[in-house]
C-alpha cells in the first residue's frame, strides 16, 4: 500500500454530472470474451479507464477527449461535476483512475460506494463547493501545477489559489500512513468477539449455523 | 421527537461494534453474499495469510458472469474462468456456493431474499450496488466494493459513516399493473438522480403498505439509482409472510421471537428524518425512461422534451447527447417507437410475480416478428416455480427465449449483448450509454410494459393492450 502524502502534478477537467462507473471503468464485452478473472495488471487497468469516451469505436484514441491530450495524459488530479461515479460498486472505478496515475479526484459529490473504494486505495476523493471547483476548472485548462498535501490538508495551485479541507482523522491517517483498514481493524478482536457474545444471547435467532 | 427512533437507526445502532468518530462507525455484518465477479477477494484474503472469519455468515453465487443460454453444452461452465475460480476458492474457505441449477443459485439479490438469507433487522453486505433491494425486507442492506468485501471477509464488519435520513411518502392508490417499478422511476423523474446521495431512504406511506412483498424489492432495488446507498422499507404482516418458513429463517421458538423484535422495528410515529418527502402516486400510469440516464423518464403516453426550455446548459447537453444516442426526436411520442430486443430480468423484475405479469400479457399473443425476447428468471427457484406453473410454455409459445438465470442483458457482462442502434425494452435498472453492449439504446421500464412492447413490436401501453383485447 503506497502513502498518499503530498500529490502535485497538472488536472484534467471533466465538468459533466453524473458521470458513472460504465463510464469509468467499462466492462470486457461483446467479442472480448469475458472480464479477465483474477486480479488484473496496472497497465491494462490503465488502458481501459473511460473506454467508451477515451477510444473510437475502431479502437483508436478519440483526440477531442482530455486525457488523450498532452500534457493531460499525465494528470494527477481529475475534476468532475456532481454525483461522480454513480452507479456500481465495481472498484476498478477508483482502481482504473490510480492506474492512470490520478490520485485526486475533485467533485462537487460522489457516488458513496466509489467515495469508500477510493480511500480503501489510498486515494483521495475531495468534495469542494461547486464555485471552487468552477475555478479550479479553469486552472486546470491552463494546465496550472496543483498541489495537495495532506499533513495539513490543503490544495493549492500555481497561481496562488489555496483551500484547506477537513477529513476524518482516521482516514487521514490511513492515507498519510498507507496504513489499511483490515490490520486496524484486526486489532479490535477482542471488541468484535465480545458484540458477538452480546448478541447470540439478545437475537439469538440471529445465529445461523451453516 | 427523536432521530434514533427511524427504522433505519435503530437497525444501525444495534450493530455498532466501535465508534470510530466524525460519524463513523465499524459494524457488524450479519450476513455476506460474494458474487462471481468479486472471487479474487478470497484471493487477496489468502495472500495476506487471512481466514474467513465468519464462513457459516458468508455464501456466494455467479451470477454476473454466467450463460444463460438454454441450450450451452457447456452446462456447468467449467470453462467460464469466474464460475470455477468461486468454486475452487469458497470449497477452500469453507463457504457456502450455491452452484449452478441448484436451489439457492441466481441472480444475487434474487436468491438472498428468497432463501431467507437477508431476513427483517439484519445487516447484510454484498458486493454489488443494488444490495439496497433487501432493505424491502427492513434490513439494513448496503452495497460494497472489493477491499470492503475483503475486510468483511476477515473480520466481520464494516466501516461506514452514517447517512443522514429521508423519508420518501408514497401516498394515493395504485392503479392495478402499476408497481414498485413504475413507483421508484417516478421518484427518480420527479427528485432526480442525485437526490439520494448521502441519505438512507425509507419509503413509506399508503400506497407502500398494500405493496407486494416482490414490488418492494423492485423499489427498493433502485434506491442507489437516485444516491442512496441504502434503501428500505419497515416490516410488516407482508413481509413476515413473505419470510416465514425460508430457508434459512428462524424457525419454531426462534420464529416467535424473532417475530416479536422484528415488529419493534418500524419507525416510531415521533422520529424525524433529515428530509422528508410526499408524492401522490394515485393514477399512476407506467413508466419508462427515454434517455441515458433514469431521471429522462415519461409515462409512456408523455413525449420526449422539448429543450428549447431546458435552461441549465449541462442538462441542457446531457439531454441533447441522449436524444442523438438514443435515436429519437424532440417532442416526439415514445409509443410506437420500433423495438428490436425485449428483456425480462434482472434483479430488479425477475422474480416470479414480475414473469406472473408479463405472461399474463403474453398469453395468447406473439412476438412481433422483428423482435427478439428474453426472460431470463432470477433464479433457479423462480426458474422451477414458472415451470411448474407452465410460464415458460406461455412465453415459449409467443415466441420469447426461455432462459436460465443470471444477470444476462441488464449489464451484458457475460458477453450477451444487443447491437448499436437496436432498441431495447429492459426490465434492468441502467439506461446508461452502451450499458447493453456498444451503440445499445436502451429503455428501462416494468416486466407489463416490456412484454406489450415485444408483442406490439413497438414500444406499448400494457393496460391500453388488455383493454383492447377484453373489448374485442
Amino acid at each position: 500500500m503506497t502513502a498518499l502524502v503530498t500529490l502535485k502534478g497538472i488536472a484534467a477537467s471533466l465538468m459533466k454530472s453524473d458521470i458513472n462507473t460504465d463510464t469509468i471503468a467499462p466492462l470486457v464485452r461483446a467479442g472480448q470474451g469475458l472480464q479477465p478473472a483474477g486480479i488484473r495488471s496496472s497497465s491494462e487497468l490503465a488502458q481501459r479507464l473511460f473506454g467508451p469516451w477515451r477510444y473510437a469505436t475502431d479502437g483508436q484514441e478519440n483526440p477531442d477527449f482530455v486525457l488523450n491530450k498532452t500534457p493531460f495524459r499525465d494528470a494527477k488530479f481529475l475534476i468532475a461535476g456532481d454525483n461522480f461515479a454513480c452507479g456500481s460498486s465495481r472498484e476498478t472505478a477508483a482502481t482504473m483512475l490510480q492506474a492512470f496515475g490520478i490520485r485526486c479526484i475533485i467533485a462537487p459529490s460522489f457516488g458513496l460506494i466509489f467515495k469508500d473504494n477510493c480511500f480503501r486505495n489510498h486515494m483521495l476523493p475531495l468534495v469542494l463547493q461547486t464555485d471552487d471547483i468552477e475555478k479550479l476548472s479553469i486552472m486546470a485548462e491552463l494546465e496550472e501545477q496543483f498541489t495537495l498535501d495532506l499533513t495539513d490538508c490543503t490544495l493549492k495551485t500555481a497561481s496562488g489559489f489555496e483551500i484547506s479541507f477537513s477529513l476524518p482523522l482516521f482516514r487521514q491517517e490511513m492515507l498519510l500512513k498507507g496504513t489499511d483498514e483490515v490490520s486496524t481493524t484486526l486489532n479490535r478482536e477482542q471488541a468484535i468477539c465480545q458484540f458477538e457474545t452480546v448478541v447470540s444471547k439478545s437475537r439469538p435467532w440471529e445465529q445461523l449455523v451453516g | 421527537m427523536s432521530v434514533d427512533g427511524t427504522l433505519f437507526n435503530k437497525i444501525w445502532n444495534r450493530h455498532v461494534v466501535a465508534d470510530l468518530g466524525e460519524g463513523f462507525n465499524l459494524l457488524y455484518v450479519d450476513r455476506h453474499v460474494v458474487p462471481d465477479f468479486n472471487g479474487s477477494a478470497f484471493t487477496r484474503l489468502r495472500d495476506r495469510g487471512l481466514k474467513v472469519r465468519k464462513p457459516e455468515l458468508t455464501f456466494a453465487t455467479a451470477d454476473h458472469s454466467v450463460s444463460t443460454d438454454p441450450n450451452t453444452s457447456d452446462v456447468l461452465q467449467i470453462l467460464n474462468p469466474h464460475v470455477q475460480n468461486l468454486r475452487k476458492e469458497t470449497q477452500e474457505f469453507g463457504v457456502k456456493n450455491f452452484d449452478i441449477g441448484q436451489i439457492g443459485h441466481g441472480i444475487v439479490h434474487v436468491i438472498t431474499p428468497e432463501m431467507g438469507i437477508a431476513l427483517p433487522g439484519l445487516t447484510v453486505t454484498i458486493g454489488d450496488s443494488h444490495t439496497c433491494t433487501n432493505g424491502a425486507l427492513g434490513a439494513l442492506a448496503w452495497g460494497v466494493g472489493q477491499g470492503e468485501i475483503v475486510h468483511i471477509l476477515a473480520t466481520q464488519t464494516c466501516v461506514q459513516q452514517k447517512p443522514k435520513t429521508m423519508r420518501v411518502n408514497l401516498e394515493g392508490c395504485l392503479p392495478p399493473g402499476i408497481g414498485g417499478k413504475d413507483l421508484v422511476l417516478f421518484i427518480i423523474g420527479q427528485l432526480g438522480v442525485a437526490a439520494g446521495n448521502g441519505f438512507a431512504v425509507e419509503y413509506a406511506g399508503s400506497a407502500i403498505e398494500s405493496l407486494p412483498m416482490e414490488s418492494r424489492f423492485s423499489l427498493c432495488n433502485m434506491s442507489v439509482e437516485w444516491g442512496a446507498r441504502y434503501g428500505m422499507i419497515a416490516p410488516d404482516q407482508i413481509t413476515f409472510e413473505y419470510v416465514k418458513g425460508r430457508t434459512y429463517a428462524p424457525k419454531e421458538e426462534k420464529w416467535d421471537a424473532a417475530l416479536e423484535d422484528w415488529k419493534s422495528l418500524a419507525t416510531d410515529s415521533d422520529a424525524v428524518f433529515d428530509h422528508e418527502v410526499t408524492l401522490n402516486v394515485t393514477g399512476m400510469k407506467p413508466q419508462i425512461t427515454w434517455g441515458n440516464s433514469l431521471d429522462m423518464v415519461s409515462s409512456i403516453d408523455g413525449r420526449v422534451p422539448f429543450l428549447n426550455n431546458v435552461i441549465d446548459a449541462s442538462q441542457h447537453a446531457n439531454m441533447q447527447a441522449s436524444i442523438s444516442y438514443m435515436g429519437l426526436q424532440e417532442g416526439g411520442e415514445l409509443l410506437g417507437l420500433t423495438v428490436h430486443r425485449v428483456f425480462i430480468g434482472s434483479c430488479t423484475n425477475s422474480r416470479i410475480s414480475d414473469l406472473r405479469a408479463a405472461a399474463a400479457i403474453v398469453k395468447g399473443r406473439k412476438v412481433a416478428a422483428h423482435v427478439k425476447a428474453w426472460v431470463v428468471p432470477g433464479s433457479e427457484m423462480v426458474k422451477r416455480q414458472a415451470q411448474q406453473e407452465g410460464l415458460d410454455k406461455i412465453f415459449l409459445a409467443a415466441g420469447f427465449e426461455w432462459r436460465n438465470p443470471g444477470c444476462s442483458m441488464c449489464l451484458s457482462a457475460n458477453g450477451e449483448t444487443i447491437g448499436p442502434g437496436e432498441r431495447a425494452i429492459s426490465t434492468a435498472n441502467r439506461n446508461f450509454a452502451g450499458r447493453q453492449g456498444p451503440g445499445s439504446r436502451t429503455h428501462i421500464a416494468s416486466p407489463a410494459v416490456a412484454a406489450a412492447s415485444a408483442c406490439a413490436g413497438v414500444i406499448a401501453d400494457p393496460n391500453q393492450m388488455m383493454m383492447q383485447e377484453s373489448r374485442a
